[in-house]
This record gives C-alpha cells, sequence and structure tokens, in this order.
C-alpha cells in the first residue's frame, strides 16, 4: 500500500524533473532561434534599405547615407586565414614536440602555458599588441621591408605600425593553442600497434610522426584548423585595438601594412555613435554575416571532429 | 650513410619542434612580463579603492570597474551556471538519439561557436531597446549565454563518465531517477561542474565585446543593476585607447588585476585535476 503510494509520487517526481531539465534545454534552443531572429529583424532597415549593394559596395560613408561592406568583411576573412596560415606550422611543431619528444616530467608545465595562452583574455592581447608590440613592429619590420620592397603594392608604406598584417600576428598568437591543445588531442589517439609496428621496423621517431601519426590525424587536424578559423572570424577586442580602424584596405591601399576595418572592430567601434536606424541596422546586418560565416565555419568543424571520432566521443 | 641523414633528420625535427614551442611560449611569459612591469606601478591604496578621476586629472582608482565585473560576473553565474548544469544534465541523462535531443545538442554546440560581440548585439536588441537605457543586466544575460555550453559541456562529460554501476545499484535500491541523477550521479560528477563552472567564470571575466553595447562604462559607483556599470574589461579598453599616460598606466593596471584573476583560476583547476589529465593521456 505504501510502496504503491510513493511509487506513484516517484513517478510525478521524476516528471517534474525531467520537466525542468528539458525546460532548460528549450529555453537554450529558444534563446538561439531568438539570437538570429532578432538580428534578421534588427537588420530589415539595412537588407530594404541598402539591398545587395551592402554586400558589393566598397564605401562606408553614414554622412552620405551609403553603407558599403565589403572592406569589412574582406579584412575579416584576410586576417583570420592570414592568422590561421602563420599557427598552423607553429601550433603543429608544438603538437608534434608535445606527443613524441617531450619529457613526462615537461607535459604538465607544458600544457599549462598552452591553456595559459588560451585563456589569456583578448583585451589584453589588444593593450599589449596596441603599446608594445606595434612600435617594435613598425620599427623593426615593416619600416625597413617597406624600404627595401615597398614598391610592391601589397608591402607598401606608409608603416603605421596598426595594420592588417598586425592584427593577424595578434590573432595568430591567440589561435596557436586552440590549434595546438586540439592537435594534441589527435595526436595522442594514434594507435600504439601502428607505432610500435614502425618502430620495429627501425623507423626514427620523426618517420614514424611523418608516415603514420600524421596521416592518422589528418582530418582532426583540419578540424581543429576550423576550431581555430572559426575563432578567429569573431574575434573583437584585440582586432579592433590593432588594426587601425580605416577602410583603406584592400581598395584604397592593397598594402598588408594598411589600417584596415574588420565586421567585428567596425561594429566595436561605431555601435555607440549609429543614430539612425538604417546605420544601426547596417551594423547588425554585418554581425548577422559574421554569425552566418562563423556558424557554417563551426559546422564544417563538428563535422570532421565527428567523421574523425565515428560519431561520439569529444563533442 | 643513410642512417645517419635519417637519424639528422630526426634530430633536426627534434630541435625544430623544440624550438617553436619555446617560441610559442615567449608570447605568453612576454605578455605576464609586461602586464606585471607596467601594471605593478599603478597600484596602490587610491587605485584600489577609488573611482575614476575626471578627463584631465591624475589620480583615482578602477574601484567601481572591480566592483562592476564582479556584480557582472555574479549575475551571469546566476543565470549561465543553473541552465547550463541543467542542460548538461538533460544531455547526459536523457537525450537520446532522436531529433528533440539533436536539436537541444546542436544549439548548445553552435552558442559555443558564436563570436562573443554578437553576444552583446543580442542583449542589445533584447534588453537594451526594449529598456531605453544601457543596463548591467543586458552584459549579464550576454555573459551568462557565453557561460551556457562551457557549464553544460562540462556537467555533461563529467556525468558520462560516472560508472554504470553506480546507476544500477541506486536503481537497485529503489531510488527515484530524479534523486539518481541529482544525488548520486551528480554527486560524483561534481567535480568536473565545479572545475567546468570555473573555467567559465574566468572566460567571462575577460570577455570584453559583449560589455560595448550593454552595461557600457561609468565613471561612479555602481547604482543599480539595472544602470550602466564600469567594468574592468571596459576600463582597460577604454583608457589604453585614450592616448592619456596616466590612463594607459591605469589601463595596464586594471590588466594585471585581471590576468591575476584568470591566472590563478586556470591554474588552480589545472593543479586539481592534474592526477585525472595524466591518466587520460
Amino acid at each position: 500500500m505504501r510502496s504503491k503510494k510513493s511509487s506513484a509520487n516517484y513517478n510525478r517526481q521524476d516528471t517534474i524533473f525531467k520537466g525542468i531539465l528539458i525546460s532548460a534545454s528549450l529555453l537554450v534552443v529558444g534563446l538561439f532561434v531568438a539570437l538570429f531572429l532578432m538580428l534578421i529583424r534588427e537588420s530589415m532597415p539595412s537588407i530594404l534599405g541598402n539591398g545587395f549593394a551592402f554586400l558589393t559596395g566598397t564605401t562606408w560613408d553614414p554622412g552620405k547615407g551609403v553603407y558599403g561592406a565589403l572592406p569589412a568583411i574582406l579584412t575579416t576573412i584576410a586576417t583570420s586565414l592570414l592568422a590561421v596560415a602563420l599557427a598552423i606550422p607553429v601550433a603543429l611543431g608544438i603538437a608534434i614536440f608535445f606527443t613524441e619528444y617531450a619529457p613526462e616530467r615537461s607535459k604538465f608545465p607544458l600544457t599549462l602555458f598552452v591553456d595559459l595562452l588560451a585563456a589569456i583574455p583578448s583585451v589584453i592581447f589588444g593593450i599589449w599588441g596596441l603599446w608594445v608590440i606595434a612600435p617594435l613592429i613598425k620599427t623593426y619590420v615593416q619600416q625597413p621591408i617597406v624600404a627595401s620592397i615597398g614598391f610592391i603594392p601589397i608591402f607598401g608604406g606608409p608603416a603605421y605600425g596598426i595594420s592588417l598584417s598586425l592584427a593577424s600576428l595578434i590573432l595568430a598568437i591567440m589561435v596557436v593553442p586552440i590549434i595546438a591543445s586540439l592537435t594534441i588531442e589527435i595526436l595522442s589517439r594514434t594507435p600504439v600497434s601502428l607505432k610500435e609496428g614502425m618502430i620495429s621496423l627501425g623507423a626514427t621517431k620523426w618517420e614514424t610522426v611523418k608516415h603514420v601519426s600524421l596521416p592518422f590525424a589528418r582530418l582532426g587536424i583540419l578540424a581543429a584548423v576550423m576550431l581555430g578559423l572559426g575563432r578567429a572570424l569573431g574575434e573583437t577586442m584585440a582586432i579592433t585595438m590593432v588594426i587601425g580602424n580605416s577602410y583603406m584596405w584592400p581598395f584604397a591601399n592593397p598594402s598588408i601594412f594598411a589600417p584596415a576595418t574588420s565586421i567585428t572592430s567596425k561594429i566595436a567601434s561605431e555601435f555607440y555613435e549609429a543614430t539612425s536606424a538604417i546605420y544601426v541596422g547596417s551594423l547588425i546586418e554585418l554581425s548577422l554575416i559574421l554569425l552566418v560565416i562563423t556558424l557554417a565555419t563551426n559546422a564544417l568543424f563538428r563535422y570532421v571532429i565527428n567523421k574523425t571520432n565515428r560519431g561520439a566521443k569529444r563533442q | 650513410m643513410r642512417l645517419v641523414s635519417r637519424k639528422n633528420a630526426n634530430l633536426l625535427i627534434t630541435l625544430l619542434s623544440l624550438a617553436i614551442t619555446i617560441i610559442a611560449i615567449v608570447p605568453l611569459l612576454w605578455i605576464i612580463g609586461c602586464v606585471i612591469a607596467n601594471g605593478a606601478s599603478a597600484i596602490n591604496l587610491e587605485f584600489l579603492t577609488d573611482t575614476p578621476a575626471p578627463y584631465g586629472e591624475s589620480g583615482g582608482g578602477i574601484a567601481n570597474a572591480i566592483l562592476g565585473t564582479l556584480i557582472i560576473n555574479a549575475m551571469a553565474s546566476l543565470f549561465g551556471i543553473p541552465v547550463g548544469v541543467l542542460t548538461g544534465m538533460y544531455l547526459s541523462e536523457y537525450a537520446n538519439s532522436g531529433k528533440f535531443s539533436s536539436v537541444i545538442r546542436a544549439s548548445v554546440e553552435s552558442f559555443s561557436g558564436v563570436p562573443s560581440i554578437i553576444f552583446g548585439i543580442f542583449a542589445f536588441t533584447l534588453i537594451v531597446t526594449a529598456a531605453q537605457h544601457y543596463t548591467a543586466l543586458a552584459a549579464a544575460f550576454a555573459l551568462g549565454l557565453m557561460m551556457v555550453p562551457i557549464v553544460a559541456k562540462a556537467t555533461e562529460e563529467s556525468m558520462r563518465v560516472v560508472s554504470d554501476d553506480i546507476r544500477e545499484a541506486a536503481i537497485a535500491l529503489g531510488i527515484p531517477k530524479w534523486a539518481r541523477t541529482v544525488k548520486i550521479v551528480l554527486g560524483v560528477a561534481r567535480g568536473g561542474v565545479i572545475t567546468g563552472s570555473l573555467l567559465a567564470f574566468a572566460r567571462i571575466s575577460g570577455e570584453t565585446a559583449p560589455l560595448l553595447f550593454t552595461s557600457l562604462f561609468s565613471f561612479y559607483w555602481p547604482t543599480g543593476i539595472d544602470q550602466p556599470m564600469a567594468t574592468l574589461q571596459v576600463l582597460i579598453y577604454n583608457f589604453a585607447l585614450s592616448g592619456y599616460p596616466d590612463r594607459v598606466l591605469q589601463a595596464w593596471g586594471a590588466s594585471l588585476l585581471l590576468v591575476i584573476l584568470v591566472i590563478v583560476i586556470n591554474v588552480a583547476v589545472k593543479v586539481v585535476t592534474r592526477p585525472k589529465y595524466k591518466e587520460g593521456f
């Protein structure tokens, strides 16, 4: 009698509990949908007012009501790709050193360093990039290059320090730990039997890495690169502080030393001053474009990582 | 001869990867060094207890920004951690391979890839436009939302690795599923949930972009949670770009506090979870 009653009680408690969990989960889903809908709704003034010219225009002049987003979109893509290209060899080097050559004792401090680099807030990268790195880069890298091969347009002057290339460099430093830690995880999953087989054939460690570990980890490394790219595309503060926020690149001045404006730096530096509905809408439409690009990159990341895991393990 | 060149190739790669690893560590030490070298001289009693001086005057402090960051982080945690834990519990204990579960999983995963500035815009369109003024609540909402996927994933992963023996033992004792999940599985997994929440807290402590159009900035003490509020992050951004040497120095001082907070949490979590980590590798 008593147990029957408590079992009915349990069932009700279980239903309530499951209801709470489902509502919390549905809240997350709802907010994600709301995020999309709000961005679309708020960018309507721009979508209707600017039309397709928004995506192809190269001039951004709120005074005249002209909003062309192409330079910002291109800058975002260029800085991110450049950053990832710089970061890949470094991340691979760290991952190979960590999994193959590092003495056991050094592994804990090494992962600590990698994790800490990933944990440093981006605004700190910004202040460091702006006040420490920019002057150094200007004097010791940009000026000599401009002086020697500055006649080639993409290396043209003047050297300001803050520039597209500085933003890419800072971004590269920020994505190295992201790519490296995932690559370490992937390389560590190489089946030991395969590696032992190579070693028993007399292969050196490098030959084992080159012929077994790297081919085995190929897809996983691609996933790590996608993850880093997604992070680079959306990065805001460090970029805003070091990129110069000028619409010069790439049309007015194609040099990698020219100041530029990314999608995120445009939003971060102009959102306050935006007064008219179409100005605000244009900035929000920029964020919508960014959202679509980053979600696509992340979806690709998840597709690849799930393929490497055959469905389950990581995500 | 061939063996020698193969061994040399191996040695070359060893040295190269070592060199790359060292080069990659340099920026971390450089940043920390710069922040300490520049920031330490800014820190004094006035800096830690006073509000910023008006432009053009020297002195003043950043105490209102320290308080603001703590208030906004606390509010974000009140929202982000429970929702994250509940979602993680659902994903670990109740989700199956059906459509409904995969929609939830996809939303949580997608959230973790959304750029932080977009959370700021979202909070702006949802809360600031409705309230018609900048408010710290919108900032807390944006940051809380950023915590959800981190906490959910930590909860799910640490509950997943709890042995089924424990769940079965609980079933054998006739313990209802909710109590099994909350008191037993979550109890065993609580270490992972706590470290995940701490890492999420550290992460949002440094996030600046979501605050720009939500909590904005203020030169005064916080007057209410629905008002603009100073934060360390926005203070660093504003002061670093202000160009006044005094302000830039204070930005470095604020950076030092922020870096200490972030590093202490990360190192603590890392040291506490160390034995587990070794096993994993």
